[in-house]
């Protein structure tokens, strides 16, 4: 016993927080790499070195000459692009990890509460119906659509303490209702220009995206990484189910609330910027559960960073797969992800 | 030390599931709850662990109302064990018991060595030490049980309240555990299927029907010819064994 008491508390102070400092510094150095490697790719082919200096130039602590083409490329296009990358898939793999937690749920992901569906509706209502008369953008539509999905799953699931599978009914009753309304507007009053552009939002694109876009999500998903951090133990508590969590301490139907509202405001953040790209939110968490277990005070941060990274991967990859042409984000998560998660069950499945 | 239970009364719409129950147990006692299926068992031991809120009625730990009790202050003094936990994620033996903890931890506190000690002792206790590492996943049922044992004990509680625990093991896995439990120097409240292994482990017995005590008392008092006839329509001779001069039921048909 007192081999296990010594074990348990190998908390000598040193390593217990050195380890985790190395790897989040690994981490973010992947992170800073993939953003170079990101920013480099395009018509304009960029240095590394180029992109470094540009950025130690804007932040003063080096005044190297550089092509003013190159600066502005990536100053105004490419940075601010690849930083939202990073922080759309960290959120949307972090509300993956929640939502498999809360629901116990292998398949659940950040749209099962109707959110993308409903931020489509919001779009297209924009879009094709006009409404707002130009006043409000297609962004605000889909974040106002995504809401109200959010809040009809709240009320169908009993202010969300219906439990899990009342939850995910009512969540895959409103992606049904808001796509049948998304397709009816589109067929009805769309012409076949505008039911492209909407479709070719709805798989995702990080083209529009700029420093405002960026200020907004890295906020939101920062703020909500912090939040979910200190609230890591309480997802643990829910592993036997919301009754053991209950027996535990736990107040099953605030935590619920909070955290379906954490993941509701990041997805219809998430979704209303860059459209509803998919697989990120699904497969990501059980990728980074097979690495560092299902703990979530390390669950949730892997799952941020591996987000991230397969985010702007995707990226490059929707630029640079097809020449003279950008793929759709989604079609590119799919295309990558699902080999990648295919070789992920047949190694669990092999482990066990 | 003493949980209480005052004319407890739950129902689902109209009709009632628990019906005026009230119960004593003694400080570091077992108490048995016999009925047949649909007899109110489960109910009562959510009423008893505030998982419910009773309609009317209330239960007391040393004369305090549960419903005035937090949450949190409540699951580090009531620990339950529910018939079959399960989970889909592969946490480790340790982690599962660890769990236990967390009601005696705050959002910003670490893992203290009260924690550290805690957890040790719940493994030793229910035989885990060498299997801590082992995923929940690779665990035999009996194992699976242990470990949810070893968790409600890692709460360092003073009442454990279990819903027939021993339902998927087999005899060994059974009696290991409930002696496991009527040895523990807490106050226990049991559900229990088996009338023979009822009658060996608990100190009193109260049987349920239609969400009424029926009886209670000592084994010896409960576990009578006419009662088993009467509750659970059996025919049924009732002996001292002469192995562990507990009450033992031989089936006659």
């Amino acid at each position: 016993m007192t081999a296990t008491l010594a074990t348990i508390s190998a908390a000598q102070p040193l390593r217990r927080w050195l380890v985790p400092a190395a790897w989040l510094l690994a981490s973010l150095l992947a992170i800073a790499l993939v953003v170079a490697i990101s920013v480099g790719v395009g018509d304009l082919p960029i240095s590394m070195s180029t992109t470094f200096y540009a950025i130690t130039n804007k932040l003063g602590f080096t005044a190297v000459a550089l092509n003013p083409m190159h600066e502005t490329v990536i100053w105004e296009y490419r940075l601010s692009r690849a930083l939202v990358a990073v922080f759309c898939g960290a959120g949307l793999a972090l509300c993956g990890a929640i939502m498999q937690s809360l629901l116990r749920n292998p398949l659940a992901e950040p749209y099962v509460l109707g959110i993308s569906a409903g931020a489509s509706t919001g779009a297209v209502a924009v879009v094709i119906l006009g409404i707002g008369a130009g006043a409000i953008s297609l962004s605000a539509g889909a974040f106002v659509g995504a809401f109200a999905a959010f809040f009809l799953v709240a009320l169908l699931s009993n202010g969300a303490r219906g439990g899990a599978d009342r939850t995910i009914l009512a969540g895959v009753a409103a992606s049904q209702l808001f796509n049948a309304a998304t397709a009816y507007i589109v067929t009805t009053s769309g012409n076949a220009q505008q039911a492209r552009d909407v479709m070719f939002w709805l798989l995702g694109s990080f083209g529009g995206v700029r420093w405002p876009e960026f200020a907004l999500v890295s906020v939101v998903v920062g703020v909500a990484l912090v939040v979910c951090l200190l609230n890591a133990r309480v997802l643990d508590a829910f592993a036997f189910g919301d009754e053991a969590a209950a027996s535990l301490g736990v107040d099953v139907g605030r935590t619920r609330i909070l955290f379906f509202a954490l993941t509701a405001v990041m997805t219809a953040t998430v979704v209303s910027m860059v459209g509803a790209i998919g697989f990120v939110g699904l497969v990501v968490p059980h990728a980074a559960r097979y690495v560092v277990g299902p703990l979530h005070a390390r669950l949730l941060p892997a799952c941020a960073i591996t987000g991230a990274i397969f985010m702007v991967l995707a990226d490059i990859a929707s630029r640079s797969l097809i020449p003279q042409q950008v793929l759709p984000i989604g079609v590119v998560t799919a295309l990558v992800g699902v080999p990648f998660f295919a070789i992920i069950l047949y190694r669990l499945q092999r482990a066990s | 030390m003493t949980i209480k239970a005052d004319n407890l009364i739950w129902s689902i719409g109209s009709k009632p599931i628990v019906n005026g129950v009230s119960l004593t147990v003694q400080p570091g006692k077992t108490l048995g709850l016999l009925g047949p299926n649909g007899s109110g068992k489960t109910s009562l031991l959510r009423l008893l662990t505030g998982l419910r809120r009773p309609h009317a009625g209330q239960v007391t730990l040393d004369g305090t109302d549960i419903a005035t009790i937090g949450r949190r202050a409540l699951a580090r003094r009531v620990a339950f064990i529910e018939q079959h936990a399960t989970t889909n994620a592969n946490l480790r033996v340790i982690d599962v018991v660890k769990l236990g903890r967390f009601p005696h931890q705050t959002m910003f506190s670490g893992w203290t060595a009260a924690d550290a000690t805690a957890v040790a002792e719940a493994l030793a206790r229910t035989g885990l030490t060498d299997k801590a590492e082992q995923s929940w996943q690779s665990l035999s049922g009996g194992e699976r049980q242990r470990a949810q044992l070893a968790r409600a004990l890692a709460q360092s509680p003073r009442e454990l309240i279990l819903d027939e625990p021993t339902n998927h093991l087999d005899v060994q896995h059974q009696i290991s555990l409930l002696r496991l439990v009527s040895d523990l120097p807490v106050t226990s409240i049991i559900a229990l299927h088996d009338l023979n292994h009822a009658a060996m482990f608990c100190d009193e017995l109260l049987v349920l029907r239609a969400g009424q005590v029926v009886a209670a008392g000592t084994p010896e008092a409960v576990l009578t010819r006419d009662l088993l006839a009467e509750v659970f329509h059996v025919d049924a001779h009732v002996d001292a064994s002469p192995y562990h001069a507990r009450p033992h039921i031989h089936f006659a048909r």
